[in-house]
């Protein structure tokens, strides 16, 4: 019996005015499989995103979460839902410290947005949840310091800590090692391979490094100007000619096939 | 256990002990100018959890602030003459008019929620102005006596500055305790979450406006209170309590003592209330030296008196001072 | 009949003044994004200069030349040693740095001039009244109906056809485009203040006449200029052309019919156009 895959995509559209950004792409995610979206800079891999993240609505086309039919659902009600999105910018809270970063979508998630009755520092409780989380992502020695005085990796893994806060069910995670250097991109690399293996939630990539997707990624769908172009086992996808030709002096060539 | 008594708690225990004495030592003058500076630092204070805490610019503070004013001193005049009624009912309104007003402004950003502010206090600075019958219009309400407060049975004279002044350091010392609370609260690593990146606070999923609604709905309701003490104190409600130039002082006096610091706006305050003193025995000018001060502030020193001091202790101390 | 017109007349009148001044600051605001609160201070010291000038040289049209002139020249000086080096920072501390020079403005004119009101007369070939069916309407108040359009559109003129003027409204228009194509100069932030400054003290020249001249009309036309801003669209040249308009002749209209409301309605039209169409009549999707 074929389990509800987590996430599917069905026939989906995406216009703004008369461009066509996306058209007729329909994919799944299967619970637990690490899969990655490629394709050409302009294949659509961003409004796929924030179509499914909720920041746009589709045109047509349908987006089913958990079985669960979600077009055009609003963010926030998707993040109850368990669907988190981490953006390529990163995008945390530069003047709070790390632990106070992830400490903040913890008590959202506890539902304690509005507690003003007790300190937060006798909350123990969250303050262990979220130091649970840092050493998930190996920030815990950084705990106490301002977020903004971090290193630009290291401000990346409190971008994916904030995410993982929350106890997502799917995490979009855009470009995770964009504008890294080799030695940081080998460590986002292994973490997400362990944290797709500890933390519960299954990772959906887009990436332009090849190398990357490749290492891990266990199915890869390829994008082409809003339209899906194939998709696989990294194996199938690398020998494959449609997608070869797509990137003809692209990515695909330069880094590493 | 531990953490209950810190080294803050001990320090602001100690200054108040300090405020409570101090009318036995200095003459009543001086008592009725430090009662002014301790209701108006209540008041910039909770324009200090929008704007500091927060991230929120409001120039419509006063309209808060002078509903508490001319409710209480209506209140007085037609319902009733205790003090036990007066505070909270000017309480209640400064947080009604904050709830209505709040929930229309919070669905604006930065620059147009600020003018917003400043739109609607303007409006109810009209309604205090013009509407005669209700609020005496340009001339104001007067408030005829005292109101009556009893504990216990023990009649306290409010007329009496030394009493008012101790009831005035009471109230707002329960109210400055309030905003601490909710400060040091998971709410309030919320609105500072909000003020450090609004956008990432509704991507994990909190809607935004209802955090800055709650923020501005307290504010409303301090700034209230400390407009029934300014109406006791001045034996009046009149109009220019809800003028936007009003709102304006609570800005300055936060920006003078540092928005960053918890108590930055009372310092603030303090230091905008003796400045004045001074500067009015010498000269009627005195807004040419504050403007040329916040300037200076602005350009050189932007996290105010307690803020930069805050700073520069943190820095001897070495690394970030947690509050 | 005669109410009405004459209630035009005067909304028109004060209209085209409050034009001229939020011309000033939608294009400063536009252009580099400052919301400037010492902008009405700006206007005031057009006026106290210019009557300063009066009283000297015993001309009134010399006065309205060079009373702008200097208070561009003010302006060059805040620009440069007061406003640009917090460019970079929180909008909230530019709005405080200008706030601070409103007050000391503010306070300044009351320490040089006195705090009374100055009555300054209209130069003798625009005083007088002039017959409008059964009343007489003054001639300096029908001078300014003309002069408003007359100054639009030599100012519509100097920004569609001119270089710099064209380089001034597409930055205004969009900011992040022309930074982009290399237009970002402190000369270009400079020059517009000035000339922000320049237009808020030609108003002011030319506002001296129609109201008395006193220490508070900085401070009330300031806001009245935000919400004509708010209202046209921020760093929109039409709009605050019609914001002002609808001000204006909300405030003569208001005034007569109810005084009591009159006051309000500036900031209920502020708020009805904030919460429904953020963006003002003409102003661009951010």
């Amino acid at each position: 019996m074929t389990e509800t895959p987590l996430l599917e995509i069905k026939n989906l559209h995406k216009n703004f005015g008369k461009f066509q950004a996306l058209k007729g792409v329909s994919l799944t995610v299967p619970n637990g499989r690490l899969t990655a979206l490629i394709g050409p800079n302009g294949a659509g891999k961003t409004t796929f995103y924030n179509v499914v993240s909720g920041r746009y609505k589709p045109s047509s086309g349908h987006v089913y979460f958990c079985g669960e039919d979600v077009s055009g659902t609003a963010t926030h009600k998707l993040v109850g839902m368990g669907l988190l999105r981490s953006f390529q910018i990163t995008n945390i809270f530069p003047d709070l410290t790390v632990l106070e970063n992830v400490l903040t979508p913890v008590i959202i998630h506890n539902g304690k947005s509005f507690s003003m009755l007790r300190s937060l520092k006798r909350r123990s409780d969250f303050k262990e949840q979220a130091e649970k989380i840092l050493d998930m992502v190996g920030l815990a020695p950084f705990s106490n310091k301002v977020a903004s005085t971090l290193a630009y990796g290291d401000k990346r893994l409190i971008e994916i800590a904030i995410v993982l806060a929350r106890k997502p069910k799917l995490i979009l995670l855009d470009e995770p090692t964009a504008g890294m250097n080799p030695e940081e991109t080998d460590r986002i690399i292994n973490l997400i391979k362990e944290l797709a293996a500890k933390s519960g939630a299954t990772f959906f990539i887009t990436e332009h490094d090849m190398k990357v997707v490749f290492s891990i990624a266990e199915r890869i769908f390829v994008l082409n100007q809003g339209t899906p172009l194939a998709e696989g086992t990294p194996d199938e996808i690398r020998s494959n000619q449609a997608v070869r030709e797509a990137y003809l002096g692209g990515s695909l060539d330069a880094k590493g096939v | 256990m531990v953490g209950l008594f810190s080294k803050n708690f001990f320090v602001g225990f100690l200054v108040l002990i300090l405020m409570a004495l101090a009318p036995f030592f200095v003459t009543t003058h001086w008592v009725i100018i430090l009662t002014e500076i301790i209701i108006m630092s209540l008041f910039a204070m909770s324009f200090n959890l929008l704007f500091g805490y927060t991230g929120l610019l409001s120039f419509g503070q006063a309209g808060f602030f002078g509903v508490g004013a001319y409710v209480s001193a209506l209140t007085l005049t037609h319902l009733s003459s205790s003090f036990w009624v007066c505070l909270p009912v000017g309480i209640v309104g400064g947080m009604l008019f904050a709830l209505v007003i709040g929930w229309f402004c919070v669905r604006l950003d930065e620059i147009y929620f600020a003018i917003l502010t400043l739109g609607f206090g303007m409006m109810l600075f009209t309604l205090a102005h013009n509407w005669l019958s209700v609020t005496g219009g340009s001339d104001g309400l007067t408030i005829a006596s005292m109101p009556v407060l009893s504990i216990f049975g023990h009649k306290i004279e409010l007329f009496n500055p030394k009493f008012f002044y101790w009831v005035s350091l009471t109230v707002v010392s329960l109210g400055i305790i309030f905003l601490r609370q909710i400060v040091k609260s998971p709410f309030g690593l919320l609105l500072t979450a909000t003020r450090e990146n609004s956008q990432r606070v509704s991507f994990v999923g909190q809607n935004v406006r209802t955090v800055r609604l709650v923020a501005f709905t307290i504010a409303g309701s301090l700034a209230g209170m400390a407009g029934v003490l300014f109406a006791l104190f001045n034996r009046i409600a009149s109009p220019e309590m809800l003028h936007w130039s009003f709102s304006g002082k609570a800005v300055l006096m936060t920006i003078l003592g540092g928005s960053s610091v918890f108590l930055g706006p009372a310092v603030g305050t303090a230091v905008f209330f003796v400045l004045e003193h001074f500067i009015t025995s010498y000269t009627t000018n005195w807004m040419i030296f504050l403007g040329a001060i916040l300037v200076i502030l602005v350009l050189a020193f932007p996290q105010g008196v307690l803020g930069t001091l805050a700073t520069f202790f943190s820095k001897l101390n070495g690394g970030r001072n947690s509050d | 009949m005669e109410g009405f017109l004459i209630n035009v007349l005067n909304g028109l009148s004060w209209g085209m003044l409050l034009f001229l001044i939020s011309m000033g600051l939608t294009t400063v605001f536009g252009v580099m994004g400052v919301l400037n609160f010492a902008h009405g201070s700006l206007f005031m010291l057009g006026a106290y200069i210019s009557m300063q000038l009066t009283r000297w040289i015993s001309s009134f049209w010399l006065g309205l030349i060079f009373a702008p002139i200097i208070v561009a020249i003010l302006a060059i000086i805040i620009e440069r040693f007061l406003l640009r080096p917090v460019y970079g920072r929180d909008v909230s501390f530019q709005l405080l740095l200008t706030f601070g020079v409103m007050l000391f403005l503010d306070d300044g004119v009351r320490l040089i001039w006195g705090p009374a009101h100055h009555l300054v007369n209209p130069p003798d070939v625009l005083s007088g009244v002039f017959p409008v069916f059964d009343q007489t309407y003054p001639v300096y108040r029908l001078f300014l109906i003309a002069m408003g359009p007359a100054i639009g559109i030599i100012l519509w003129a100097f920004f569609s056809y001119s270089r710099y003027g064209k380089i001034i409204r597409a930055a205004a228009m969009d900011r992040e485009m022309a930074e982009i194509i290399g237009v970002r100069a402190p000369i270009l932030f400079t020059a517009v203040f000035a000339f922000g400054a320049w237009l808020a003290g030609l108003g002011g020249a030319l506002a001296a006449p129609h109201q008395s001249v006193g220490p508070a009309i900085g401070e009330h036309i300031i806001i009245e200029s935000f919400i004509v801003v708010v209202i046209g669209g921020m760093g929109s040249f039409p709009g605050a052309f019609v914001g002002a308009l609808i001000l204006g002749l909300l405030g003569s209209f208001g005034a007569t019919m109810a005084p009591n409301f009159q006051m309000a309605l500036p900031y209920i039209l502020l708020a009805i156009v904030l919460l429904t169409r953020p963006r003002g009549i003409f102003g661009e999707e951010s």
